[in-house]
């Protein structure tokens, strides 16, 4: 193990290394360009051996991986933002092809107006593509996302795509201490990716065809159980990881201070840590406050989410996106969590960070304050208040 | 937590200063921890920029930018304005590269230390005035910082210039 002091982007492409894939088909879009740059020298130092293979379009890259996949080999591809929405016919052929191809998608706003900045519109517009989707909140997790990333994709009954998201800026372009584990060690939790789900000429077959209405339903409730299935692969894999590197996540979600709270914020990403922290903060004064953190939104965590809320008096989802018209997706996916579960609990949308605007420690504290009011509905942060953009 | 910001212009290495600070704090102590990051947006020459240094004994989970520093580190000096003191912690100081006294600042003439290392930018200079009067990282895990992080062929000249502004404080 080494330690160094990495950017989100770089560190990532640190796992990516250890992760050995032997195709990566790169096309460079802000803020995502470092994670294919560094990739690109590692190649070209030897100290990663892969096929890079420079596209010109990014429908072209998430192609160029599906086809790589397609003949057996592990592929990666790294987008962001409008890239994504480029790729995104190429992301259903992927998932439904069950090619679990690795991709880091660096969250970024969505045109118009063109802005550069982070938030999560771009991936969360995607959750119905098929693919499993997970938001890291540091460089170290981004990492370990990285490497855990292929096993759980690559596991035969889970055999799905796999998006690793990691916030625009607030987590690519910070640097922070990451360790690097050995050489040895990934490779010993990590082999390499065998499938049938290949082109061979020995034992030729039929791949990415048509299927009809008499046998098109099949075929998609096979997706969903491959999607499904992630789960208890995601809870072995962790475990197996913790076992080699020492260091345990938590599923699908992570929680802090739920056990015993009247008050759950609960969001994903980076912003995490200053929720936790304006939680203490909280806890301090005497107001029982607690942050859920969504790690995976795919497969989606809907019984960690019932648990864990079941006894509050209040919830919010703290999210970068909005459907517009309607509310964020993040939001909809737990108040189904909840209606599913049985459990009336009133909580509100709190839309934020939209084309990378600042969260601040404030913001987080009047979030706490409107769940402690009972406030439903959708409320975007700086707009309405006092604090009026 | 000790809160460091740093103001340059595109091409001056302020954020590589801010980077180069937080991997010496963090460089050998498993018990301490570090954020570096710039003001993200499109890289221009010339143009201001701002980057942050957050040191802890504990992990550090706020990622927004500094409200009050402890130390706001100035590369040009154009880019002063007393209104920066709003910035700044009760105790906090300002130190800035220029050549004329600033009332409620420290100036130091990095240029002077830069020029005789041959060295076209004045970041780490100043990250050395920085540690020199700080003590928030030894000169030896500084020197260190630029031997993990800088190009080979720029180390010497970079590590002498910041041995000398170290120098320079605390004489």
């Amino acid at each position: 193990m080494s330690r160094k002091f990495l950017s989100g982007n770089e560190a990532f492409a640190e796992g990516i290394r250890l992760a050995r894939p032997e195709v990566i088909s790169a096309y460079p879009i802000t803020p995502q360009t470092i994670v294919v740059e560094r990739l690109s020298e590692m190649v070209e130092d030897g100290s990663l051996r892969a096929e890079y293979v420079h596209v010109e379009s990014e429908h072209s890259a998430l192609s160029c991986a599906i086809g790589a996949s397609a003949a057996g080999a592990r592929a990666f591809t790294a987008t962001s933002s409008q890239g994504l929405l480029y790729m995104a016919e190429c992301l259903y052929y992927a998932a439904g092809g069950r090619f679990p191809i690795v991709m880091m998608n660096a969250d970024r706003s969505t045109a118009l107006p063109w802005n550069i900045y982070g938030d999560q519109r771009d991936s969360l517009s995607q959750l119905d593509s098929g693919w499993i989707q997970a938001y890291a909140e540091n460089a170290q997790e981004a990492l370990d996302l990285a490497l855990m990333s292929y096993k759980i994709a690559e596991n035969k009954a889970v055999s799905t795509p796999y998006m690793a998201n990691l916030d625009g800026f607030v987590l690519t372009h910070t640097y922070e201490t990451v360790d690097i584990p050995d050489r040895e060690q990934a490779d010993r939790f990590l082999p390499p990716y065998e499938t049938d789900n290949r082109i061979d000429f020995d034992n030729p077959k039929n791949m990415a065809f048509s299927a009809g209405p008499d046998s098109n339903y099949i075929f998609k409730y096979r997706e969903h159980e491959g999607v499904l299935a992630a789960k208890a692969v995601i809870a072995e894999t962790e475990k197996e990881f913790a076992e080699i590197f020492g260091r345990q996540y938590t599923g699908l979600t992570e929680s802090y201070l739920t056990e015993d709270a009247d008050y759950i914020l609960i969001t994903l990403g980076s912003i995490a840590g200053l929720c936790r922290e304006t939680a203490d903060k909280l806890r301090s004064r005497g107001v029982k406050a607690g942050v859920l953190r969504i790690r995976y939104m795919r497969p989606f965590p809907n019984e960690e989410i019932a648990h864990e809320l079941k006894n509050a008096k209040g919830y919010g989802v703290l999210e970068k996106d909005i459907s517009f018209g309607n509310e964020g997706a993040v939001y909809t996916n737990v108040n189904s969590a909840l209606k599913k579960a049985g459990l009336t609990i009133k909580g509100g949308n709190f839309i934020g960070g939209l084309g990378g605007r600042n969260i601040s420690a404030a913001d987080i504290e009047g979030i706490f304050a409107h769940i402690a009011d009972g406030k439903d509905g959708v409320h975007f942060l700086g707009i309405g208040g006092s604090d009026n953009g | 937590m000790k809160e460091i910001i740093w103001l340059g212009r595109g091409g001056q290495g302020a954020f590589t200063a801010a980077k180069l600070l937080g991997a010496a704090y963090t460089a050998e102590n498993s018990d301490k921890y570090a954020l570096a990051f710039p003001s993200f947006g499109p890289e221009r020459r010339g143009a201001p920029v701002r980057a942050f240094t957050k040191l802890d004994t504990k992990p550090v989970t706020d990622r927004s930018q500094t409200e009050k520093a402890d130390y706001i580190v100035i590369l040009d000096d154009t880019l002063y304005s007393p209104q920066l003191k709003q910035l700044l912690k009760e105790d906090g100081r300002i130190i800035v590269n220029s050549k004329s006294d600033i009332d409620g600042a420290l100036t130091f003439d990095g240029e002077r230390i830069s020029a005789e290392f041959r060295l076209p930018t004045v970041n780490t200079v100043m990250y050395g005035l920085l540690v020199g009067l700080s003590g928030v990282v030894s000169a030896e895990d500084a020197i260190g910082s630029i031997k993990g992080y800088m190009p080979e062929k720029i180390q010497e000249r970079n590590i002498g210039a910041l041995g000398r502004a170290v120098e320079e404080v605390l004489s």
